[in-house]
């Protein structure tokens, strides 16, 4: 017996939308601290992983890309990655990179650095992106933020796409560092009720 | 020979994967920290373990 597809089983368009725009306008690339707000607020509030469980666009995408379209070799991920330093050694990473974005966006906010149009992948390689620029109507940092927060998240999609390849379609959900914040969240939340049960 | 699902909680990053493909609902992530299976339902087929993509899921062979 299948499980009846609900609405938000098609979430994935919607990430692939949100990819798809940032080639066009880098502006929408604001779109994406949906996905960082969400997740948090799910957690914080109900003290669980539902976006993870339910509504997480990028896990489906892979899903689909892995599952249904055959790309995934589905084999195990190797230990390491899914060990607790490696997960939490991503996360504090993704976060010092994160918060060194915001300063290049503060610098740029404040006028002592020009805007850069470039989306920066795997935190190395910086690719021209200026045809998805056409000016903003706001300050320039707005502008280098999109930029910013669009090369995490197109560098988390390549990341997520490899290991999808390599490994399970949904490798990216072992490492993700929201996943890994949230689940954090969770247990610091349900410490009390977790710690009588046993 | 009847089988069912093991779930090693430690290293569990409760994302939902099993969840979604179990055939008999048997599977939630409550508190957001690790799956759980309810016993009552599970039949061993091992769906979750194929999807797992930390492959912590085993199938375990039971006695009764």
């Amino acid at each position: 017996m299948k499980q009846k597809k609900k609405w938000y089983d098609f979430l994935w368009i919607v990430s692939l939308t949100y990819l798809i725009l940032g080639f066009f306008n880098i502006l929408f690339a604001w779109l994406g601290l949906l996905c960082f707000f969400i997740p948090l607020i799910i957690s914080i509030t109900k003290g669980n992983k539902a976006y993870c469980n339910r509504y997480c666009g990028r896990g489906q995408l892979f899903s689909v890309l892995g599952g249904r379209f055959g790309l995934s070799r589905k084999k195990d991920i190797p230990k390491w990655m899914k060990s607790a330093w490696f997960r939490y050694g991503f996360l504090i990473f993704f976060f010092i990179m994160f918060f060194q974005m915001l300063w290049n966006t503060f610098l740029v906010f404040e006028g002592t650095r020009d805007l850069k149009e470039i989306v920066t992948l795997l935190w190395t390689f910086k690719i021209p992106w200026h045809w998805a620029y056409h000016g903003t109507l706001f300050s320039k940092g707005a502008a280098q933020f999109a930029f910013g927060f669009y090369s995490v998240m197109l560098t988390s999609t390549v990341l997520g796409f490899l290991t999808m390849i390599l490994f399970k379609p949904r490798s990216w959900c072992v490492y993700c560092p929201m996943g890994t914040m949230t689940q954090l969240i969770c247990k610091a939340k349900n410490h009390s009720r977790t710690t009588l049960q046993k | 020979m009847k089988k069912r699902a093991v779930i090693q909680k430690k290293n569990c990053v409760a994302c939902g994967c099993c969840v979604k493909v179990c055939p008999r609902s048997a599977i939630s992530v409550p508190l957001g920290i690790h799956a759980e299976i309810d016993y009552g339902l599970c039949v061993g087929c091992g769906k979750c373990v194929k999807e797992c993509p930390a492959s912590i899921i085993t199938l375990e062979v039971t006695d009764s």
